[in-house]
């Protein structure tokens, strides 16, 4: 009786120990093989770029356009924010990044740019896209509102739908009575920032904070991401958000007051705005940053707009990569590379005259040596 | 007899030395991967004592960054354990005591199951469901009781207020406190409670009198450890709340104060610089807190049991 049993044992003695050891040994070479999985993979035909959330759609489209003429070359884009793209950038572990804002010289992202790339890092526009004022109130319809009116509301001096200030810019429209309930991105992000940007400088004053990637106030209804918001304003009566135009679905959005008249988000008015809006100078040369005009009295033009932009280097060690680089940078500031991302975002095309200038940055992309 | 006769002649058979070995390295890796944790959070999280207002969302230092994300921690980590102990508790008594045995268990399993709902699940069914469907009593609750300062308003429209978001952490950490509670409850000594029931106790003075006292210890622990999940639930509450930073006790208003993890969640992508070590460094006060909050937790055990086995 004695001998079976042990029989029966003797392979389990090996047995558990061994899964253990062999466990453990999976688990460590788990470890040393995901280390190494970020130097290793980088081979001289994948390009990866980092960055901007808001980009993320058109970058599908410019990635599937370029890689289908391209079959050797693979575009990586992580959308983990303008922020993240432009740090992964100057660290050097990707080879462009796509951001919401110019790079800033105060916080030091020139100069980190430059030391990166050994040369004055390229920065051209290349994505423009309207940011819509959305609204979900019983009953209203086209809602017309001024910079003013809107900082107001959304600082919490509007509260409620039948506001004098309301109902004078929407003569004959029947408000309700129904508080309002702003809702802004508790999450940092681009198109707060440019939103802030707006309010402060084409509001008259009436809005005190700084343009900002944070929301200055804290008031308000708070929710995370673009769908975040549309959901919060599509649920709650009396609302009003903002958002990028082309995630805005089925709700309303505000005209805004430009110079005289009132303006309906649209991508050809953003364009327009973009055009009419001076570059921000005491730049490098291949640096193109737009200073945005919010206050813009130009028919048609609609200010309220986020730009955002893509940052390479000059020059590459490897001539594979500055070709790759130079290829895909070219298709994207291309006029079919921006209908593209127009058709599949719903962004605005570039103006001709700064696709024209960004195209021309573009092309001095080369290798070194 | 014959189990001494092998341990003496063969002390060091080969699947031992192996066996002991693998297990002995896989306590260390625990140990130095929590190490590991530690040490990150600290290296990156002191330079954030030299942070400017810019990047601290104009908070003037790092002390008035974190002071209203902690308050936030702990407030929603408190209303979700106020809502989930008692009923915690109520649901492992029907399963230990109560339920027919033949209801009892798939019960258990239901219970169980709440576990393996993944949070971002959960955080769409609080902003999708949860949240639209509280607005009418947030409203009742503002009209009626708006003079206590939890019910102060003005009510939110969405539903996404602190106390849905703590609704929705309560729901997360149920099945924690009831599986610990359940199984201790189920080891209360049988003498106990049949000497409480010959004493003429009806089934309720029964568990008052021995299951209760018994398992005190262990209902602390079950929802001290499901304190430290509410504290540390990151995606549920990015999604549900509807967060400005604010410290207030106001329970159903669309400004309410924010997380720690929820915080790190929504700021860290667009983060640079020294708001990465800002955030890691807030990073860092959860991690003390829920360590705190873990030892405390074995300590009132140990303590529990000591008296007990007395």
């Amino acid at each position: 009786m004695n001998m079976p049993q042990n029989l029966g044992r003797a392979p389990r003695r090996i047995l558990v120990p061994g899964i253990t050891a062999l466990a453990l040994g999976l688990a460590l070479s788990a470890c040393g093989a995901s280390n190494e999985g970020s130097s290793s993979g980088k081979s001289a035909e994948t390009l990866d770029g980092a960055g901007s959330s808001a980009q993320e759609s058109a970058m599908d489209a410019w990635r599937s356009a370029f890689q289908k003429d391209n079959s050797n070359v693979t575009v990586n884009y992580d959308p983990s924010g303008s922020g993240a793209g432009i740090e992964k950038f100057n660290a050097g572990g990707i080879d462009f990044a796509a951001s919401d804002s110019a790079l800033n010289a105060d916080k030091g992202e020139i100069d980190a740019a430059k030391k990166r790339c050994g040369a004055d890092a390229i920065e051209v526009p290349n994505y423009v896209s309207p940011i819509a004022v959305l609204y979900n109130v019983q009953g209203v319809k086209d809602l017309q509102l001024s910079a003013k009116t809107i900082a107001q509301i959304f600082d919490g001096k509007i509260t409620k739908w039948n506001d004098a200030a309301i109902a004078a810019e929407n003569k004959g429209a029947k408000l309700p009575s129904t508080t309002i309930s702003p809702v802004h991105r508790s999450d940092e992000s681009g198109t707060t920032d440019n939103f802030t940007d707006y309010l402060e400088q084409a509001s008259e004053g009436a809005w005190s904070h700084p343009a900002d990637k944070v929301w200055p106030i804290q008031s308000g209804e708070a929710a995370n991401g673009t769908s975040g918001v549309v959901a919060a304003v599509g649920q709650g009566d009396g609302s009003i958000g903002y958002a990028d135009l082309s995630q805005a679905g089925d709700l309303s959005s505000v005209k805004i007051k430009a110079g005289s008249a009132y303006v309906a988000p649209s991508a050809a008015g953003a364009a327009k705005a973009m055009e009419a809006s001076p570059v921000e100078d005491g730049r490098p040369e291949s640096d193109i940053a737009i200073k945005v005009d919010r206050k813009s009295t130009e028919a048609g033009a609609y200010p309220l707009l986020l730009a955002s932009y893509l940052v390479a280097c000059p020059t590459y060690d490897d001539a594979k990569t500055a070709d790759n680089v130079k290829g895909f940078l070219s298709y994207v500031v291309s006029t079919e590379g921006q209908q593209a991302g127009a058709d599949n975002a719903g962004s605005a095309p570039l103006p001709a005259s700064l696709q024209e200038k960004a195209a021309k940055i573009v092309d001095t992309i080369s290798s070194k040596g | 007899m014959s189990s001494t006769v092998t341990r003496t002649r063969s002390p060091r058979r080969l699947g031992d030395l192996v066996f002991s070995g693998a297990a002995f390295g896989a306590s260390l890796t625990i140990l130095v991967a929590l190490a590991g944790v530690a040490i990150f959070l600290i290296i990156q999280g002191i330079p954030a004592l030299g942070a400017e207002p810019s990047d601290l969302n104009g908070k003037p230092n790092l002390l008035a960054y974190t002071a209203p994300l902690v308050f936030g921690t702990l407030w929603a980590a408190l209303i979700a354990i106020v809502i989930a102990t008692p009923l915690a508790i109520g649901v492992a008594l029907a399963v230990s005591h109560y339920a027919p045995k033949r209801l009892a268990s798939p019960l258990g399993y239901l219970v169980d199951l709440l576990a393996a709902v993944p949070s971002v699940v959960y955080g769409l069914w609080g902003i999708g469901f949860l949240g639209p469907r509280l607005v009418p009593p947030y409203e009742w609750l503002d009209q009626h009781l708006g003079w206590l300062p939890f019910f102060a308003g003005p009510a939110s429209t969405t539903g996404r207020t602190i106390l849905t978001a703590a609704i929705v952490l309560a729901i997360m950490i149920l099945p924690i406190i009831t599986a610990i509670s359940r199984e201790i409850f189920s080891q209360t000594p049988r003498l106990n409670e049949e000497a409480a029931l010959a004493l003429g106790a009806t089934r309720w003075e029964m568990i008052r009198l021995s299951v209760l006292p018994y398992a005190r210890s262990g209902i602390v622990s079950a929802v001290m450890l499901g304190l430290g999940r509410a504290m540390g639930e990151t995606m549920a509450v990015a999604m549900v709340l509807s967060a400005s930073g604010v410290v207030t006790f106001n329970l159903i208003s669309a400004t309410n104060p924010s997380t720690i993890a929820a915080n790190i969640a929504l700021s860290f992508a667009d983060a640079t610089g020294l708001k990465v070590n800002a955030l890691v460094a807030t990073g860092l006060v959860l991690f003390v807190i829920t360590f705190v909050v873990n030892f405390a937790a074995r300590a009132i055990v140990s303590r529990a049991d000591r008296s007990v086995s007395r």
